[in-house]
């Protein structure tokens, strides 16, 4: 069942297209990534999923419901972590999160504290105090803390030290394991690899790729390092066949998914002796992509 | 010393740079104002011996609180028309810019982290203070220039070359005393709303300093430094010890601040920042309880300020009493006003003096909304289960509440003031219901505002320049007899003399109808726009 569901959405401002026509599904109990450069638009995307946002056109549909039209009757089932937070900075972070927990309508004492503590946060300290990590823990507090269906997650580890950013992951996986959906914007691609189900890759405003992570590698190369007792014969001419070094006991290159299987079995004529093939890592993907248009 | 102010020039460039629109336009609309209010001068006040008797009437203490005091009255030529009427108040808007331009060089810069990055660069730690005072200190001398030749051009009957130029160092020492003053408040505290609030606030006590002092002590006015510029009296005597001990003070100012910025931390105030409570109180779990909370000091501080000021011109009530009854122009120029109507004009002066100011703390609570939402807070609110009209709501109902609660405050502090000096002033109680009446005249620039924010976002600070507008055609809407229809553009400009008028109610339901389809129209367009930010 699909608890998002963004249909061919365009938004203008002005002259500039910020994203032209993109589609996303999240289905429930799933962990969904979302990566793109800088600009690309899924802070734009996130925003029209918030209501915040208007679309120019196409729709988009939390829990079945507009996201734009009935955005507080969604947001009481929503829990969101903006990627770049800005906290009133008079008041205290532990005011705040209250205020946060508070506005939901829910009251998650016991939970509110255990997770200062996990993130090891100092909720006497007023907002302007804080550092970049420190605000965005406030942040994860007051999501997490929160009773939600869905968490929309933009970018929210970009401040956080490697140890929150474990407490972080652990805090995801609580979440999934209860059955609640997660839309993760992110930079951190091993953060993604790590977490995320399915994967949407957004560049200038279009949505290049999705799937999961198995499939998006279907569609990119495998690294393939090869030795064999046989001299091999140039591989150059092989279909498929790119990056391609060569040495006197062997070779190494990278091979299109669907031609894998050609030249495997090509390659088993000169006696293998060693085959090492590894997957494209999420990098390798990213930059599979990003480069490719340009 | 050499050390702390490397690259001073480069950071002064860029300072002009970013203000390169800013303060030509200060300058320019300074410029043109002051010649050409003394340019209509010939014409409103012919030679004669009328002009003479309106020279008495502005030894009424009343008048003397607000344009100061009064000299050069045995001859009492355009020139001392001039200073009398239009130093004080050019010298209060020439303040004005200096402390919005040096806040927002020094303590804003710190604030968003811009200082931090020039910091790191090859920079003395005093370079961008000093930057700061010499782009203003120069600003303030091209000011005086330009006003000092075009009032000197004119060539008008009194007014001399060496009085223009007085007239015009008078504003510039004025304009740099201010800027030093907010650099020194800037160092003091932590935040730009903060330092603001320090410098407007020493404004106001300067002015209502003045006020008190002009009338029953010429000490409290020395003390003061627009009472202090003053006592040069340009175009009469034109005494330079009142320039030249206002310029000593800016400079021992300047030091100070240097002194401080030097010994302090970058983004530190001189007081640390105290830990608050790890929970939230119970007041604040709405977009309603948010508002309170953060423009609680922006109103009580303002209460405390309208409370002062009433007080203030409260305590001169005896001098108005003494100076009708004692006064030979009034007894036989003007033998119908009886002194209880002079002191019912001014009582009415006040009234319509206070919701002018009234205006300035609602519209910061409802400008705020728009200030939220520039710094990216509005979303915390709109992402969860908060309606666009309940957050704008919030800020709008606390905007029309400060409205009542600082006019009333604003008679209460008059009253009060009043009744120790003088038995029985005025009647509280119908003052209070009175002044009432321009409630709703000040909920219509609320609802601009709310129109603005909720339609045309980027044009809401335009609001500042209409309540300025309105403050202009009301207050000199008389001493320059300008054309009735700039008074019928401004809500004050429809409103009943009170208390001596009675109040139509049909005014009041006008006024009142507007403001609501102003706000209306708000809310519906924050619905429907983008929130940005």
């Amino acid at each position: 069942m699909a608890v998002l569901r963004v249909n061919n959405v365009t938004k203008r401002f002005g002259h500039v297209t910020a994203l032209a026509g993109i589609n996303l599904e999240v289905n429930q109990g799933e962990v969904y990534g979302f990566i793109g450069p800088n600009g690309a638009g899924k802070t734009t995307t996130i925003r029209i999923l918030l209501g915040i946002l208007q679309a120019t056109s196409g729709s988009a549909q939390i829990f079945g419901l507009d996201a734009w039209r009935d955005a507080v009757e969604i947001h009481k089932r929503i829990a969101y972590v903006p990627g770049d937070v800005s906290l009133w900075p008079n008041l205290t972070g532990g005011e705040v999160i209250d205020f946060f927990v508070k506005l939901r309508g829910a009251n998650h004492k016991s939970r509110r504290d255990e997770l200062i503590e996990r993130f090891d946060l100092d909720p006497t300290k007023k907002c302007g105090t804080y550092s970049k990590g420190n605000r965005q823990k406030v942040a994860l507090v007051a999501a997490f803390a929160a009773d939600a269906d869905l968490y929309i997650l933009d970018e929210p580890t970009s401040g956080l030290d490697p140890l929150m950013e474990l407490v972080f992951q652990e805090c995801v996986q609580e979440v999934k394991a209860q059955g609640k959906s997660v839309f993760l914007s992110s930079h951190i691609l091993s953060e993604v690899e790590k977490l995320c189900d399915r994967v949407s890759i957004i560049r200038q405003g279009q949505i290049i790729e999705s799937g999961s992570l198995k499939e998006l590698r279907h569609l990119t190369r495998t690294r393939v390092r090869v030795e064999t007792a046989q001299p091999l014969p140039s591989l150059k001419e092989l279909p498929g066949i790119h990056d391609l070094e060569e040495f006197p006991s062997g070779a190494a290159f990278q091979v299109d998914g669907d031609k894998l299987g050609d030249v495997i079995g090509y390659l088993s004529q000169f006696q293998i002796l060693a085959l090492e093939s590894a997957p494209p890592t999420l990098e390798e993907l990213f930059m599979h992509h990003y480069k490719g248009a340009e | 010393m050499r050390q702390l102010l490397v690259n001073t020039f480069p950071l002064a460039r860029l300072i002009l740079r970013r203000d390169r629109v800013q303060i030509p336009l200060w300058l320019l609309s300074l410029l043109l104002f002051t010649v050409a209010v003394a340019a209509a001068f010939p014409e409103l006040y012919p030679a004669g011996p009328e002009r003479q008797i309106i020279a008495q009437t502005f030894t009424n203490p009343a008048l003397i609180s607000m344009l100061g005091p009064a000299y050069g009255i045995h001859n009492y030529h355009l020139g001392a028309i001039m200073a009398h009427q239009m130093l004080l108040f050019t010298m209060v808007v020439v303040a004005i810019m200096n402390i919005l331009l040096a806040i927002k060089h020094t303590r804003r810069d710190e604030e968003r982290g811009r200082i931090e990055v020039i910091r790191s660069l090859p920079v003395g730690r005093l370079a961008n203070a000093a930057a700061t005072m010499l782009v203003l200190a120069c600003t303030n001398a091209v000011l005086g220039l330009l006003v000092s030749i075009g009032l000197g051009l004119l060539g008008l009957e009194g007014m001399d070359w060496t009085g223009s130029f007085f007239f015009g160092g008078a504003l510039a020492v004025t304009g740099l005393f201010f800027a030093a003053s907010t650099l020194f408040f800037a160092q003091l505290t932590e935040t730009s709303r903060t330092a603001m609030a320090y410098s407007f606030g020493f404004l106001g006590l300067s002015f209502l300093l003045r006020a008190v002092g002009d009338i029953s002590s010429e000490t409290l006015s020395l003390l003061s430094p627009l009472g202090l510029v003053l006592r040069a009296q340009v175009y009469v005597e034109n005494h330079f010890w009142p320039l030249g001990t206002a310029l000593l003070a800016a400079s021992l100012l300047t030091l100070l601040a240097f002194r401080l910025n030097t010994r302090r931390d970058l983004e530190a105030g001189l007081f640390p920042a105290k830990q608050g409570p790890s929970r939230a109180s119970r007041f604040l779990g709405g977009p309603l309880g948010l508002v309170l909370r953060l423009e609680r000091t922006t109103i009580i501080g303002w209460a405390v300020g309208m409370l002062v000021l009433g007080a203030s011109y409260g305590s001169v009530f005896a001098d108005v009493e003494d100076f009708v009854q004692s006064s030979e122009l009034y007894q036989q120029v003007l033998p119908d006003i009886a002194g209880a109507s002079i002191l019912g004009q001014f009582v009415a002066m006040l009234l319509s003096l206070l919701p002018m100011l009234a205006a300035v703390p609602a519209l910061l609570v409802i400008l705020k909304l728009r200030a939220e939402e520039k710094a990216g807070r509005t979303e915390h609110l709109l992402a969860r289960a908060v309606t666009r009209v309940q957050v704008m709501g919030s800020f709008l109902g606390t905007a029309l509440a400060t409205a009542v609660v600082m006019q009333l405050v604003g008679v209460l502090g008059l009253w009060a003031a009043a009744s120790a000096v003088v038995a029985d002033p005025f009647p509280l109680g119908h003052t209070l219901l009175s002044s009432l009446a321009y409630v709703p005249a000040v909920w219509i620039l609320v609802g601009l505002a709310a129109l603005c924010v909720g339609t045309a976002p980027k044009a809401a600070a335009l609001v500042w320049f209409y309540l300025g507008y309105t403050f202009f055609a009301d207050y000199f809407g008389s001493l320059l007899q300008l054309p009735a229809w700039m008074a019928r553009l401004t809500p004050w400009g429809h409103m009943p003399n009170v208390p001596l008028e009675a109040v139509s109610p049909w005014t009041v339901l006008a006024t009142l109808v507007l403001a609501v389809v102003l706000m209306t129209l708000g809310l519906v367009g924050y619905s429907k726009r983008d929130i940005y930010g």
